[in-house]
């Protein structure tokens, strides 16, 4: 296992990536700071005969240094994630006139409902497949997420996206993907007996495959009607 | 029985007038010390019973699909040929995180160390209330016992994780569990209960028992720790317990609150939860910091660096533990705005955090550093807890959050703290006070390969979690390989099993040298690691009612090398020849208050003479 | 050393130490400090939940008695003055009246604990259970729990009595009087709470 992420196939993803690998970048300072502090003190200070301590109850200076520096990088981080949080949850954020797709989860599969021409749910011309969510690139697509039983969670990990699906409640979220490839959906909120297995198909098609694909499975949905 | 009796001098005194029967003094004792061993007993047999199911759970993940060695003894509805079923891999991981915080960890914790620290830290007989501390223990034992039952039932035991999210937990229908849901609400109600009369007794004790001259700007961080994290539990405990009782309801008698028909809320099972979650995180860790703090005092001849910052940050933690909660929310579905103030109190708390990491260097800094066993533990969970806070800030980050949540990059933090954290500390306070408890030593360098075995196997079963985790691993799935992103990481995952079934090894070792140490171990001096805190000054074991005549205290904890002695430490209790220097005017005022006069204070008698 | 003397507690003899309160009442507000976080939890999800679904909501008065929970948070009240005056009485030395308070405070409280059997007698003839919906989960489990600490501090101040009748208290000492007082004051403000928000709002 190498220790990298997934390679990122959305826009929110870039955005996600880059603040992780800065934090990484934070954290790792921090780490061999005091980890190798701490060792190199061990030697330094270890007991030997002869040797007395230094007896000193602490130093006021040494405290507001190393209380101001950890508040500020977290005044920084809190400010840089509130940004990225901001473009991808906040109601300005959420692009104007996309595909929306509903999205029900359900002991143990993903059901999704495609609306037609209109590109607005909730009528008549909507249709719905099982286990397969299939998407243009380079197009922002609004989930609405809702769940039938228990809480599951739609997790596209190549994405990064996550969102948990709660019944009772109707969760939109959006995301654009940046390449086309196959993927899944992995449940990652407990849910029951068969939260191990419950996955669904992702495809991302470049526009045209989109279309003939749109077209193709909404004349299925309506044939079978018939 | 003993009675606290007054005498001429105006002192309370201490009177034993006739020995008890077996019984009453090691079963129904009210004891504050009995009870604390009771605990010992009690939790490290659940640390035993937590570690056995996690070993259940990484045969699973490292070998999916194989039969358990040995597994043909569990019942089919768990494992057919001892091949685990994905129910009882759902069990599995509920139970063990459902043993571990709250039968394991936290009675280790609190149940033993507030129990028996406390009255002899603060120079006192025993609790402001002992026939309630005996209950609070026993209150225990039933909770325990059926949470153990609860494997037994039809429908096995909770599977709905040791979050129990609802509906799933509220609705066997979903979950497949019916009646082990039910016991683990009972037990863990029960639990809590005795928990928070633990907390009263604890919280009265620390106010109104301290002995004469034992200021609150003197006590051991290990007792305030153990104080604040009484307080902890005094507030968010019962919420939990509401929270509990109203998932019952819904289970058995037909209520909505967590349901949506008729209006109820998946949301409010969570928000009630996390709001007695994070405070029971923080009540997980503080008193592993006390005890360090008293640690590396000790082994570092120093006394602790900073020691009102370290008892101004335990109080910061706390409180701001109680504004952190939605941070296991961010993608609950709970609005997005809330996910910002979440965020900004958690990356605040990281700082007082901080603060005590490097308060505890600053402690190590210059000192006259001695390698005994609890020193290498304590050591040991700054390295750790070092590790598990770091990876807490990505999770802070509410964005990174998205991916990362309900992965094994948490599961690596939650163990990080938790294990290496909290566990760490308990072993370090286990070898560091044993001696006290028992009057033996464990052997130091049989302890030392206690900890080099733990602390390498440790992390060589936790820190691949991380990458696992950035792998979009996710937590508590039976099987990993149905997932395409998770197609190389079986390698990885047998790795990490095989380091955690040796990780447990050192357990099984731990526990022997442990009960060994018990019948076997040399015997211990009053004070074997010339500590300066009052449990030392006592004999090993201290006597029913620790002490004659209650001690007088001079000043701080931790007068560790003061230039002008001869030895390396000053009993807080020992009348300084030099005044203590911090604050000349409170050594006299003790003098003025007790009446004292220059003869040496009682209590200086390290063998148990007085 | 001697075998025998008067058992006192510690901390009587230096009152100056700690809050300068004794131990048993310390105990007592430490207690009804998670007491309060209980209730917190039970009526705090109340109003979320009610909030979340205040169009289905019932006005009051139209599934409960409000005339009959009415006169029964009076005697709640009563009692608790009830309660007063025992320790009243008590601090002056009137033990009399301390034990005749205190029996009255007990029976005003036992009382109240079976007009809300009654009343959750008639209601659930009429069908309004747990299982009414929300309104119904959270009345029942608010005021249950509520009517079980008025159960359980009705039985310790009915020990209490007992023991003052046996002449356990004295004017000097009578800390348990004090004590189970804190308890039911605690009680009565909760119902008071209750009342207001469950029957009137």
């Amino acid at each position: 296992m190498d220790w990298s992420l997934p390679l990122n196939a959305s826009t929110q993803g870039e955005a996600i990536d880059n603040l992780f690998w800065l934090i990484f970048w934070i954290t790792v300072t921090a780490f061999v700071v005091v980890e190798a502090g701490v060792l190199w003190f061990l030697w330094k200070y270890r007991g030997r005969k002869g040797r007395q301590a230094r007896y000193t109850h602490g130093n006021a200076t040494a405290e507001v240094i190393w209380t101001t520096i950890p508040a500020v990088v977290m005044v920084f981080l809190g400010i840089y994630s509130g940004r990225v949080w901001a473009s991808i949850r906040s109601s300005d954020s959420y692009p104007d006139d996309a595909l929306t797709i509903g999205v029900m989860a359900k002991q143990f599969e993903w059901i999704v409902t495609y609306p037609g021409e209109d590109r607005m749910l909730g009528n008549a011309d909507d249709f719905t497949i099982r286990n397969r969510f299939e998407i243009p690139v380079n197009e922002p697509v609004v989930v609405m997420l809702e769940s039938e039983d228990a809480i599951h969670s739609f997790f596209i990990p190549e994405m990064r996206v996550k969102q948990d699906a709660v019944p009772g409640m109707t969760i939109p979220i959006w995301f654009e993907a940046i390449r086309t490839g196959e993927f899944q959906i992995a449940c990652a909120e407990l849910c029951g007996l068969g939260h191990y297995r419950m996955r669904a198909r992702v495809v991302v098609h470049d526009p045209t495959s989109y279309e003939a694909w749109y077209d193709e499975r909404s004349a299925e949905a309506f044939a079978a009607e018939e | 029985m003993a009675t606290i009796v007054a005498e001429a001098s105006g002192m309370p005194v201490l009177v034993v007038e006739h020995e008890m029967p077996f019984i009453r003094k090691y079963v129904f004792s009210t004891d504050h010390k009995v009870i604390g061993i009771q605990f010992l007993f009690f939790s490290l047999f659940f640390l035993l019973i937590g570690g056995l199911l996690a070993v259940l759970i990484r045969y699973q993940l490292g070998w999916p699909g194989k039969a358990i060695p040995g597994g043909g003894v569990l019942p089919e509805s768990m494992a057919p040929q001892g091949i685990m079923l994905p129910e009882f891999y759902n069990s599995l991981v509920t139970m063990h995180g459902t043993f571990m915080v709250f039968f394991a960890i936290m009675p280790l914790l609190v149940g033993v160390y507030a129990n028996y620290l406390i009255p002899l830290q603060i120079g006192a007989h025993d609790m402001a209330f002992p026939k309630l501390n005996m209950a609070s223990f026993w209150i225990s034992v039933p909770a325990g016992l059926m949470m153990m039952a609860s494997f037994a039932v039809e429908g096995g035991a909770a599977g709905a994780g040791w979050t129990s999210y609802a509906p799933l937990s509220a609705r066997p229908d979903l979950s497949g569990v019916s009646l082990g849901q039910q016991m683990w609400i009972v037990s863990l109600v029960v639990l809590g209960l005795g928990s928070i009369l633990g907390a009263v007794n604890y919280v009265t004790t620390v106010i109104n028992n301290r002995a004469p001259g034992m200021t609150w700007f003197r006590l051991p961080l290990a007792t305030w720790a153990l104080f604040i994290s009484a307080i902890l539990i005094l507030l968010s405990m019962p919420v939990l317990s509401a929270a509990m009782i109203m998932l019952l309801f819904d289970q058995t008698i037909g209520t909505n609150f967590f349901l949506p028909a008729e209006g109820g809320q998946p949301l409010l099972w969570q928000h009630l939860f996390w709001f007695f979650g994070h405070p029971e995180v923080y009540i997980l860790i503080l008193p592993a910091m006390g005890f360090v703090s008293e640690i590396i005092a000790n082994g570092s001849r120093k006394p602790i660096f900073g020691y009102h910052s370290m008892v101004f940050a335990l109080i910061a933690i706390a409180f701001l533990g109680f504004l952190v909660w939605g941070h296991h929310m961010f993608q609950s579905g709970m609005n997005p705005a809330l996910g910002m103030s979440f965020m900004i109190s958690t990356l605040v708390i990281s700082v007082p955090s901080a603060i005590k990491v490097f308060n505890w260097m600053g402690t190590l800094w210059e000192g006259n550093i001695q390698f005994h066993t609890p020193m290498l533990f304590a050591v040991g969970f700054v390295m750790l807890f070092v590790i598990g806070g770091l990876s807490g800030v990505y999770m802070a980050s509410t964005p990174v959050d998205i991916y990362i949540h309900d992965t094994y990059f948490i599961v690596a933090h939650i163990h990080y703290v938790l294990l290496g954290g909290s566990l760490f500390a308990i072993f370090g306070a286990i070898y560091y006070w044993f001696p006290k408890m028992f009057g033996r030593m464990i052997n130091d360098t049989a302890g030392k390969i206690h900890f080099f075995a733990t602390f390498i196997l440790f992390n060589l079963t936790f820190f691949p979690m991380h990458g696992l985790g950035m792998k979009g691993m996710m937590r508590r799935i039976y099987d990993p390989a149905q997932y395409e992103h998770l197609s190389e990481i079986q390698d990885t995952n047998t790795m990490v099993s095989i380091a955690a079934i040796a990780l447990f090894g050192t357990g099984i070792y731990f526990l022997v040298l442990f009960f060994w140490s018990l019948f076997k171990g040399k015997k211990a001096p009053a004070n074997p690691w010339n500590a300066t805190t009052l449990e030392w000054q006592t004999p090993s074991p201290p006597r029913h009612g620790n002490w004659s005549e209650l001690p007088v205290v001079y000043h701080g904890p931790y007068e560790y090398s003061h230039p002008d002695m001869d030895r390396d430490w000053l009993a807080q209790n020992e009348r300084p020849d030099i005044v203590s220097p911090a604050h000349p005017e409170l050594t006299d005022q003790v003098l003025a208050e007790t009446g004292a006069s220059e003869e040496p204070s009682p209590g200086t008698h390290t063998d148990g003479a007085g | 050393m001697t075998s025998h003397a008067a058992t006192v507690d510690s901390t009587a003899q230096r009152p100056e130490r700690g809050l300068g309160v004794y131990d048993k009442k310390v105990g007592m507000w430490v207690f009804l400090c998670s007491e309060v976080m209980f209730f917190t939890g039970l009526i705090g999800s109340y109003i979320i939940l009610r909030f979340g679904a205040s169009d289905v909501w019932p006005m009051p008065g139209e599934v409960l008695n409000v005339p009959v929970t009415a006169v029964n948070t009076f005697l709640l009240i009563c009692s608790s003055v009830t309660m007063v005056k025992a320790f009243a009485a008590a601090e002056v030395g009137d033990l009399k009246g301390m034990r005749l308070y205190l029996l009255a405070t007990a029976v005003i409280g036992a009382g109240f604990v079976g007009v809300q059997v009654f009343e959750y007698n008639q209601l659930i003839h009429h069908g309004f259970l747990p299982s009414s919906g929300l309104y119904g989960a959270t009345f029942f489990t608010m005021t249950g729990f509520h009517g079980l600490h008025v159960t359980v501090g009705v039985i310790c101040i009915a020990w209490v009595t007992a023991k003052a009748y046996r002449g356990g208290y004295t004017q000097e000492d009578h800390e348990g009087v004090e004590v189970i007082g804190l308890y039911w004051h605690f009680v009565d403000l909760v119902w008071i709470i209750l009342f207001t928000v469950v029957y009137l709002i």
